[in-house]
């Protein structure tokens, strides 16, 4: 890498943030990724004023039917809305994704920039222990911490939250081995800043970015992980509305009634795609010279 | 050269031993006793009590961890708690229908994904740039059990070309090793695509370009080679991935892979099986990324193992 590629001092906080706003403005796909985004997260929060039935209510004398005036997306086998299901599911989803990836992003990055900023021997057992959890096929570790502690939302967050702490501990560790050398932390340090104000104030801001594109690409990871761990029957258990729990009960259903199983998968496909379209958009802007040329 | 081969051999050992480490403490994870849950609600405390000691669990963990250890390395990763059987026996009848499995996407993401990255990186900023950008996006968005049922209810159900689950015949194969193979092609399209732009982008391409060579052998001769150290990591990676248990696909298509005879362990609480399976697909995904990164020698000689 070149001296181009060496990230920005601190510069002056207001006009960056402009910056990359109006870069990422002009990127349609990244624009698409973040409205479909708010659209996902208004859904799960008004998901009460949103649907038009009940999801659990169970109309017997209209089980499995397909899309009609009535039922928008159809019913499922117990008769259930699918419409209202579905946006009732966006909560399972968002609330998996959001705190497993908030948990491991606080945990990983506070690991790596620790293992970066004091080196050595903390360095080398961070590292060493991260490099372990990425030793495993990734759903694979997943599914030994949800069925060794038992299936649920619970077990589902930390079994994600877990999974991706190595990747946020080494985003942090190699942004801190960085920037711990460059001028403004040297003349911050001989200014007499503490280790733990140094760290906050001009490290943090130089490497958040980066973070929070990994953030959301790794939403778009957790969505898949937590329908993934759910499909299996592991994940969000029934009754709750999830995508994926009602993909698994639809499957019974493939040749009679295929809307049941099929519809939902289209919710988590276009969930994921929003927050991959976000990510790659929000690296796009914050760091121009990635832009496809 | 053979130095590098010996301490990167070599440092596979402790990450092989922490393997082991997690996979024996996981026993220590299941809230309860695992003896207790493994027989039932009708057991007997005296069954119970020798499931604990057949399991080893009244040993503490350090030596449970050695006697496990021990074990592998004669072979024995001990029997099913369901089926008595041994592990070994089980997982030599399901790995081969994995790696069927898994050479069969491979090869799909070899011949699809590289040329669609190559394709874009042809033409930047291009409608077909763009399409295979958002496309391959999209592939990667998808669920791939979802994707696996809708070719179900298209391919199986309604056109009726291929099975719907099961082996035999290559037209099994087919829908199993398409959807695994989906999400791994838009990775290697993108990477393919990513690394080929930035390569065209060094001076020794611009030499080329100026001493008039043209487009399509630059593309082909000067460019492809030099961009595919990244391309092969992530095929690696990839290739690991499905062999470390296309759980979801296997599970979808009713493949007898060790994938699907995860799942059984897990709710058959099968545990001793589960343990072997977790130790033997980890073990594979870490080979595989050790080939991988002795392969980039093969590939770009100016790599100096240091």
């Amino acid at each position: 890498m070149s001296l181009a590629a060496a990230p920005q001092a601190p510069a002056a906080g207001a006009t960056r943030r402009n910056d990359v706003w109006r870069r990422f403005r002009r990127n349609t796909l990244g624009m698409i990724g973040a409205v479909i985004v708010i659209v996902m997260v208004l859904m799960a929060v008004f998901a009460p004023y949103l649907a038009p039935n009940d999801p659990a209510s169970q109309d017997l004398r209209a089980r499995r039917t397909a899309p009609n005036v009535q039922y928008l997306l159809g019913t499922d086998e117990f008769g259930r809305d699918i419409l209202s299901r579905i946006i009732y599911g966006a909560r399972a989803s968002l609330v998996v994704a959001v705190t497993s990836v908030a948990i491991g992003l606080t945990l990983g990055s506070f690991l790596g920039a620790l293992a970066g900023y004091l080196g050595g021997l903390v360095d080398g057992v961070v590292m060493r222990t991260m490099d372990l959890f990425l030793a495993f096929p990734y759903l694979l570790l997943a599914i030994i911490i949800v069925s060794a502690l038992g299936p649920g939302l619970q077990n589902t967050i930390f079994a994600i939250a877990v999974w991706t702490i190595p990747a946020f501990a080494r985003v942090a560790r190699s942004a801190v081995l960085q920037l711990k050398e460059r001028d403004f932390v040297t003349a911050a340090k001989s200014l007499g800043a503490k280790e733990a104000r140094v760290m906050r104030v001009h490290l943090l801001p130089n490497f958040g970015s980066t973070l929070l594109v990994y953030a959301s690409l790794y939403l778009a990871y957790a969505i898949l992980m937590e329908s993934a761990l759910s499909f299996l029957g592991l994940g969000v258990q029934p009754p709750t509305a999830s995508w994926a729990g009602m993909i698994a009960s639809g499957r019974n259903y493939i040749t009679s009634a295929p809307h049941i199983a099929t519809i939902p998968g289209i919710a988590i496909a276009i969930a994921v795609l929003g927050f991959n379209l976000l990510g790659d958009g929000l690296r796009d802007a914050y760091d121009p010279r990635t832009v496809k040329r | 050269m053979l130095n590098y081969l010996l301490r990167r051999i070599l440092l596979t050992i402790p990450l092989a031993l922490g393997v082991v480490f997690i996979v024996t403490i996981s026993f220590d994870l299941i809230p309860g006793d695992p003896a207790a849950l493994i027989l039932g609600e009708f057991a007997t405390p005296q069954a119970v009590a020798e499931l604990r000691t057949s399991l080893g669990l009244d040993r503490p963990l350090l030596v449970r961890y050695v006697a496990y250890v021990g074990d592998i390395l004669q072979g024995d990763l001990g029997r099913s708690i369901r089926d008595r059987r041994p592990v070994t026996a089980i997982l030599s009848e399901t790995f081969p229908y994995t790696v069927q499995l898994a050479l069969a996407a491979i090869v799909l993401v070899l011949i699809v994904g590289i040329p669609l990255g190559l394709l874009a990186a042809s033409r930047p900023g291009s409608w077909i740039d763009n399409v295979i950008r958002v496309t391959s996006l999209a592939g990667l968005s998808m669920p791939v059990f979802w994707t696996g049922l809708v070719f179900i209810v298209i391919f199986s159900v309604n056109l009726r070309w291929f099975p719907v689950s099961g082996t035999g015949t290559w037209r099994h194969l087919v829908l199993p090793a398409v959807t695994l193979a989906l999400p791994s092609i838009a990775v290697v399209a993108r990477m393919t695509r990513a690394t080929v732009l930035e390569v065209l982008r060094e001076d020794f391409i611009r030499t080329a370009r100026a001493k008039g060579v043209g487009e399509t052998s630059l593309l082909y001769k000067h460019t492809l080679r030099n961009a595919l150290i990244p391309v092969v990591t992530v095929l690696g990676l990839q290739l690991g991935q499905m062999l470390g248990g296309a759980v979801l696909t296997e599970t979808v298509f009713a493949w007898p892979g060790v994938g699907r005879l995860t799942v059984f362990a897990i709710f058959n609480r099968d545990f001793v099986l589960m343990q072997g399976l977790v130790l033997v697909l980890a073990m594979v995904y870490v080979f595989v990324n050790l080939l991988v990164d002795l392969s980039y020698g093969l590939i770009d000689p100016r790599v100096a193992y240091s």
